[in-house]
């Protein structure tokens, strides 16, 4: 008996240690120290490039035209027609746009911007460094293949953060200043949430753009591939959700409401697997605390109901799922770039 | 040609090919092997390279030595077969081997829009040395390595032979037991490469490093290398010093001499074809070359000399890396 449980052990053993080939080894102390070298540099890195500047430029425009478009409609007097939106007049300047002006909100502009942000700052974060030859001089320093590519992706998401806190604030110091109109702590927290919601989107982008730079020696081609998909999702799948919708599309004469209610839903979850719709539904969830649901509604549901907007704790019970899917998502191509890196090759220039 | 130079200080030259030196070994590959697909890039591969020495890895281009090398570093997979570095195994202890081996690619990268002194100083802090520490070693490496009045330039404007010179700071900037060059002469003018390879062979010398150097340029090896290895294909035909190889090569034990005169006449041809132990004798213009079962340097100058042809050159034929490295590839096919 004792010779058998000998052998199992030993047998476990070997197990665990081919299990630990590789990168599951225990760290060594001290590791984390050069984690942080290469994080700062990184860091360092980006902000000196000039596609860094570029972008910034861009998106502080987009910035003070949408504040600028906001304020003109309040001044045109849009707010009245809308009614409800009185008690949160400070969350208007995030998503208001003047019908006179073409210039759409700070929402919006996050949304269409934010991706492009998170493009430019990973698309070449691995294929650059392997065309140069410093990636294999890189990777026979004593440093863990993960901390490589978690550096990556927490330096720029650190760059992310800085820039989209600071241009919310921004918008809400100049917010502050032209409307004279102080927020309300429960505001003030979902501008914060939005803000939140807005890194963890943009680091979806991001993400997807480091695991292209992974799969793709060319940085062109990873740049190319994750603006595809960005477009893809921003025009093309709308369209080709709405042929579907048409296709599929119930007779709104027959009275059949199951049929309509499935249809609908079908619909909503082909949307929903889009990143872009589960970020416009959560942030219009965030910043319009009026929405009481994102799908369908029967009247019977309404029945009762009393006209008043959300408190935060039910907003962020909304969208609850699709926050998770949006950091599923991130985390999905997080866990394949890591899984791709891990076993490649790596050749001084190949 | 000019005859051949070896250091056989560290190493027994016990005149057998089998790749063994005395002394613990520092590297020890055991059937260490790499498949892509069904195409096999290193082959069953056995080495040991001892403590101090300076390895001459040569080959053709796609031998398989660079993958070799990737392997001693973990930076890819044996498909089969173990290396151990410095008692550490690569592909499981990755850092440990990292820590204690300099690699240095061979078309070596740096950030280009940083100077070198910022360069080497990331190096030496992703090796877990403080900041103040770091930009020390880096200013006596980059005197050493001739690159002082360089230290504020960014390596963009760095010319070939500065990068390989920044790259071999690069190396020992984390102290390393053992450095691994991947065809560091590539595309250095000839001075260049000389004052590299001196700067390689006197850090072996001075601080005990252990060097693999892969190289297909067999001068370059012959230079500095204690041993050399021929990789062709995926294996090892033939490790060794290089009289060694060439004794081995030679089995006939028969010597070829060259002479040289200013005027061939048929009777010195035929005085010289009557010596005793002389096989063959071929004449190539100026250069008559006599095959013989011993040395007869000697005789051959007397003749010569007696007859007033004017001896130009005599020179007894030892085999050279190129003569060993044509040879083992005829065998091979």
């Amino acid at each position: 008996m004792t010779i058998n449980w000998l052998q199992i052990k030993q047998k476990i053993e070997v197990l665990f240690n081919n299990v630990s080939t590789g990168p599951a080894q225990a760290r060594e102390p001290g590791s984390s120290s050069s984690f942080w070298v290469m994080v700062k540099k990184e860091i360092g890195d980006h902000i000196r490039s000039w596609r860094f500047g570029i972008l910034i430029g861009i998106i502080i425009l987009a910035c003070v035209g949408s504040i600028y478009s906001a304020v003109t409609a309040i001044r045109d007097g849009t707010l009245d027609k809308t009614g409800n939106g009185e008690s949160f007049l400070f969350l208007r300047m995030f998503t208001l746009t003047s019908s006179s002006l073409a210039v759409p909100s700070f929402a919006t502009f996050l949304s269409w911007l934010g991706p492009l942000l998170g493009i430019a700052l990973g698309f070449d974060a691995v294929n650059s460094e392997r065309n140069k030859g410093t990636l294999g001089r890189l990777l026979s320093q004593p440093i863990y293949r993960d901390d490589f590519i978690i550096a990556k992706f927490i330096s720029s998401l650190f760059l992310i953060f800085i820039v989209v806190f600071s241009l919310g604030f921004l918008v809400m110091g100049l917010s502050l200043l032209t409307i004279g109109y102080p927020p309300s702590p429960e505001e003030f927290c979902r501008i914060v949430l939005f803000l939140v919601i807005a890194v963890i989107y943009i680091g979806f982008w991001l993400n997807l753009s480091i695991l292209f730079s992974i799969r793709f020696r060319q940085a062109a081609t990873s740049a190319l591939s994750s603006i595809a998909v960005w477009l893809f999702f921003t025009i093309f799948y709308g369209m080709i959700i709405g042929m579907i919708n048409s296709a599929t599309a119930v007779s709104s004469t027959q009275p059949d409401p199951a049929a309509q209610l499935r249809q609908m839903n079908l619909i909503l979850t082909l949307n929903r697997l889009s990143p872009t719709e589960l970020f416009s539904e959560t942030i219009t969830t965030m910043l319009s605390p009026g929405i009481r649901t994102l799908g369908p509604l029967t009247m019977d549901q309404l029945v009762g109901a009393i006209a008043s907007p959300l408190p935060l704790g039910q907003s962020v019970i909304l969208v609850w799922p699709q926050l998770t899917g949006l950091i599923a998502a991130t985390i999905i191509c997080f866990g394949i770039s890591y899984a791709l890196f891990m076993r490649q090759e790596i050749r001084a220039r190949a | 040609m000019k005859t051949i130079h070896t250091q056989t200080n560290s190493v027994s030259s016990n005149g057998m090919i089998s790749g063994t030196p005395s002394g613990m070994p520092v590297i020890e590959l055991t059937k260490l092997t790499k498949k892509y697909g069904e195409h096999i890039a290193v082959d069953r591969l056995d080495l040991n390279i001892a403590k101090g020495e300076i390895f001459g890895l040569l080959g053709p281009n796609g031998a398989g030595k660079t993958t070799t090398i990737l392997m001693m570093l973990g930076l890819t997979e044996p498909t089969d077969g173990q290396a151990k570095i410095c008692g550490h195994d690569p592909a499981r202890e990755a850092l440990q081997v990292k820590r204690k081996v300099g690699y240095l690619p061979d078309d070596v990268g740096f950030y280009e829009d940083r100077t070198a002194l910022d360069n080497l100083v990331y190096t030496a802090r992703l090796n877990g040395l403080p900041q103040s520490e770091s930009t020390e070693r880096a200013f006596s490496l980059l005197e050493r390595t001739g690159l002082a009045a360089s230290a504020g330039k960014k390596v963009g404007a760095f010319s070939r032979g500065m990068r390989q010179r920044l790259g071999l700071a690069d190396v020992l900037i984390k102290n390393p037991e053992v450095i691994i060059l991947d065809e560091p002469t590539l595309g250095i003018d000839p001075e260049g490469v000389r004052e590299l390879l001196e700067l390689i062979s006197s850090l072996s010398r001075d601080e005990g490093l252990t060097v693999l150097l892969s190289s297909h340029h067999l001068h370059q090896v012959q230079q500095i290398c204690d041993r050399v290895g021929l990789f062709v294909k995926g294996r090892l035909i033939a490790a060794g010093d290089i009289p060694s190889l060439s004794k081995a090569l030679n089995e006939d034990g028969l010597i070829q001499i060259e002479v040289g005169t200013a005027h061939w006449t048929d009777q010195l041809v035929h005085r010289l074809s009557e010596l005793e132990g002389v096989q063959t004798i071929s004449r190539n213009n100026e250069i008559l070359t006599v095959v013989c079962d011993r040395d007869l340097t000697p005789k051959i100058a007397e003749i010569v000399i007696g007859e007033e042809a004017e001896l130009t050159y005599l020179r007894r034929k030892e085999y050279g890396l190129d003569d060993i490295y044509h040879r083992y590839f005829e065998r091979e096919g």
